[in-house]
């Protein structure tokens, strides 16, 4: 049996993909910024790379004040519960074809790996992105705001060891999206807003635990 | 008819009565004025005469500008000589010994042709004479007044037949003629002597030479002969004759912004920054953000010597001293025709459209002078060196000629020396090639010891590049800098995107990469083989 769930609603899919688009662009310039290759030259490689900062940051704008104001950030608070059974899954049951120990619903759109992933990437990479690119940006400035003894050395590694963590975790999320109930399950979710969910029995066995996962913490019962 | 085209109208008509008016005379009447002075000197009764000398000349100069000779008195240009505030060191062309033509002692009236005055023969010069200040060098607009080496500063008036017994002879200058068509210094009045350093055309500066004389706006945005024309005083604004901007205390890092007039500024009006300020990026502000670190000079003077004529880049004495079969002095030179090798100099290498060596400057200038101890083991010493840390806070990174050579010394007393080269006696080295005779004698000129053994060691200058400024669109390219072997691969203490990495983090950040691809690859292709089992069991 397969059900379709609703999950992923018009802004946030517009908000996913535009950012997805900037952050390739933004690994594929830094990275040349960093030396690593040559592909538009140096010069534009900086430009291209400060035009999509300012996009990303106008981006954020928006999606910050629609998580606030939909409650959607609930989406990120972490919890521990069924992380084991979730990574069992991934490590084992997924290879034996047994279902998702977890179903996604509007109400709890992600497993809680997911949780603790994205908010590890929320609370740790994207702060030393952002902060390091923000001074990274606005170097000229640094003694005018009373930062004339930090090295741009510092800045820089920061924010590379931040480009590689975003590199590592976006080969990843390339394959986990591949690991849904089909191939491309994933992905259809993130393109039409429909998640395609397996519920068969076994899948029904689980249905307590799913309950109680979307039962909390903001659960509306 | 409109209104507003019978107004246009009459104003075409009233034009056209003015300009009849002009043509018919009454505007042309006025006479022709030169404009940029107040003052014709061919008119002065004092200058319409017969002048011996040059002392006669500038007697009658001050007869009206009674204090410009004092005036000079006062300038490194008259005594060749300069206290370095900083170091304590007596500096100037009189004090310091270089890897070019060495030093003036014992050389003086070849080396005074370029000197501002008179009779510069020996060392009792007499530095209070002020007959002896010489006007026409910088205020010379004919272009016939020269100062030919050997004469200690003088004109030649008469015709001399030179060499002596040749039958060529050389006329004399109409001094009366420069002297009453005196005005403002030109680049040409500097350039006499100042392209022409190290004994010939832009031999020593490589950002100096006679291309400037009227150059295009590749060769100098500022200078460029039909655009901006800059004179050299534009920049180096002078005061009571007090030219500014020196070799000896240059100014690395300007921090004090445009010049505003009536705002009282003592500091440097040569610098870049003393019109364009310290934010001169407009279209590109990001490009501001390197005016902390980097001299404007290192991205607008991509090349150094671009005009066409050569500079010289090393000068080895040590292989002067050749004769050819008869004896006679031998002179060779390069496909172009420019002169690499000469008996009484030795051996040349000459560089065009040079990239410069970067360094951290700040400023200071040190120089290794003759009563200073020399170690040949040290391999090669340096004449003079440039100042500069990346953390001092006051130095930028520069671009510089670095000349390199190998020039006598005494192995003994450890010094460098003074040799006598220039003059037609037993002892100068360019007509005898006898190095201790010639040095015995510029030493004991110097009033320094010799010992009477020579030897020969390696030296460097250091010479800051500032001039042969490129339009923008020549500026450096990023890459020039920002690449793993760039132009400043050797600049140490800086962070340059692009140029620098931490290979920990490289190495740490490129395999938690590779840890998620490899990790990804092979638990699909786990599930890929599990899903065949899978099925072959649903279909077994």
């Amino acid at each position: 049996m397969v059900e379709r769930v609703y999950i992923f609603k018009g802004f946030e899919r517009f908000w996913h993909w535009s950012q997805a688009a900037l952050i390739m662009f933004m690994m594929l310039t830094g990275f040349e910024i960093h030396g690593s290759y040559a592909l538009f030259g140096f010069e534009k490689a900086v430009g291209y790379h400060s035009i999509a900062a300012w996009t990303l940051i106008g981006l954020w704008i928006f999606a910050i004040f629609w998580h606030l104001t939909t409650g959607e950030w609930r989406h990120y608070i972490p919890t521990m519960e069924k992380v084991l059974v979730v990574a069992q899954y991934y490590s084992s049951g997924i290879f034996r074809h047994e279902p998702h120990p977890f179903k996604p619903s509007q109400l709890n759109k992600h497993n809680p790996l997911q949780r603790l992933t994205y908010l590890g990437v929320l609370l740790f990479v994207s702060p030393l992105i952002w902060i390091t690119g923000w001074l990274y940006l606005f170097y000229g400035n640094w003694t005018s705001w009373g930062l004339a003894n930090l090295k741009l050395e510092w800045v820089a590694t920061g924010h590379t060891i931040g480009a590689f963590l975003m590199l590592a975790f976006f080969v990843s999320h390339l394959y986990l999206v591949t690991t849904g109930h089909t191939v491309t399950a994933h992905i259809k979710a993130m393109i039409t807003g429909w998640e395609e969910v397996e519920s068969s029995d076994a899948a029904n066995t689980q249905a307590g635990t799913e309950k109680s996962l979307s039962n909390q913490p903001w659960s509306p019962s | 008819m409109g209104l507003v085209s019978l107004r246009r109208s009459a104003g075409c008509v009233l034009a056209g009565l003015l300009y009849l008016f002009a043509a018919s005379g009454v505007i042309a009447d006025t006479k022709p004025l030169k404009l940029n002075t107040t003052a014709d000197h061919s008119k002065f009764k004092e200058l319409q005469r017969e002048f011996q000398s040059g002392p006669e000349v500038t007697k009658a100069c001050l007869s009206c500008h009674t204090e410009a000779a004092g005036q000079v008195h006062r300038t490194k240009h008259w005594k060749w000589e300069f206290l370095n505030p900083a170091s304590g060191q007596k500096l100037g062309k009189k004090e310091v010994l270089n890897n070019f033509c060495i030093s003036i002692a014992s050389n003086y009236s070849a080396c005074t042709s370029c000197h501002v005055g008179y009779g510069w023969k020996d060392a009792s010069f007499d530095f209070t004479s002020e007959e002896n200040v010489d006007c026409l060098a910088c205020h010379d607009t004919t272009g016939i007044y020269k100062k030919p080496p050997g004469l200690a500063g003088h004109p030649q008036l008469k015709d001399v037949e030179n060499p002596p017994g040749s039958g060529k002879i050389t006329k004399g200058i109409d001094i009366a003629k420069v002297a009453q068509k005196v005005g403002k210094s030109s680049r040409d009045n500097c350039g006499s002597c100042h392209f022409y350093g190290g004994g010939g055309d832009g031999v020593k500066h490589g950002d100096l030479d006679s291309s400037l004389a009227a150059p295009d706006k590749d060769l100098d945005v500022h200078m460029d002969a039909t655009g901006l024309d800059f004179t050299c005083a534009t920049c180096h604004k002078t005061s009571s004759h007090d030219v500014a901007g020196s070799r000896y205390t240059p100014t690395a890092m300007d921090k004090g912004g445009a010049h505003m007039r009536g705002k009282e500024d003592k500091s440097n009006p040569a610098t870049c920054v003393s019109c364009h300020d310290t934010a001169p990026h407009k279209q590109d502000a990001r490009l501001n953000t390197h005016t902390g670190k980097i001299a404007c000079q290192t991205c607008h003077i991509p090349e150094f010597a671009r005009g066409g004529v050569p500079t010289k880049m090393s000068w080895d004495w040590s292989k002067a001293g050749e004769r050819d079969a008869e004896g006679k002095q031998i002179v060779r030179k390069d496909a172009k025709g420019h002169i690499i090798y000469e008996s009484r100099k030795g051996a040349f290498e000459l560089g065009e459209n040079v990239k410069p060596e970067y360094f951290w400057f700040n400023g200071d200038v040190n120089y290794t002078l003759a009563t200073d101890k020399v170690d040949k083991t040290d391999g090669v010493t340096r004449i003079n060196w440039l100042g500069g840390s990346p953390d001092d806070g006051k130095s930028m990174i520069w671009p510089v000629k670095v000349f390199r050579g190998s020039q006598p010394y005494d192995p003994v007393n450890k010094t460098l020396v003074k040799p006598h080269t220039a003059g037609n006696d037993d002892t100068g080295y360019w007509k005898n090639l006898v190095w201790d005779k010639a040095i015995e004698v510029g030493m004991k000129d110097a009033g320094l010891p010799f010992s009477g053994k020579v030897d020969f060691v390696k030296t460097e200058m250091f010479w800051p590049i500032t001039h042969m400024v490129a339009p923008k669109e020549k500026a450096l390219a990023c890459t020039e800098c920002h690449s793993k072997s760039g132009r400043l691969a050797g600049i140490t203490g800086i962070y340059i995107p692009g140029r620098d990495a931490n290979s920990l983090v490289d190495t740490f950040g490129w395999g938690i990469a590779l840890f998620s691809l490899v990790g990804s690859v092979g638990h699909g292709l786990m599930r890929i083989a599990s899903r065949r089992k899978h099925e072959e069991k649903e279909n077994g």
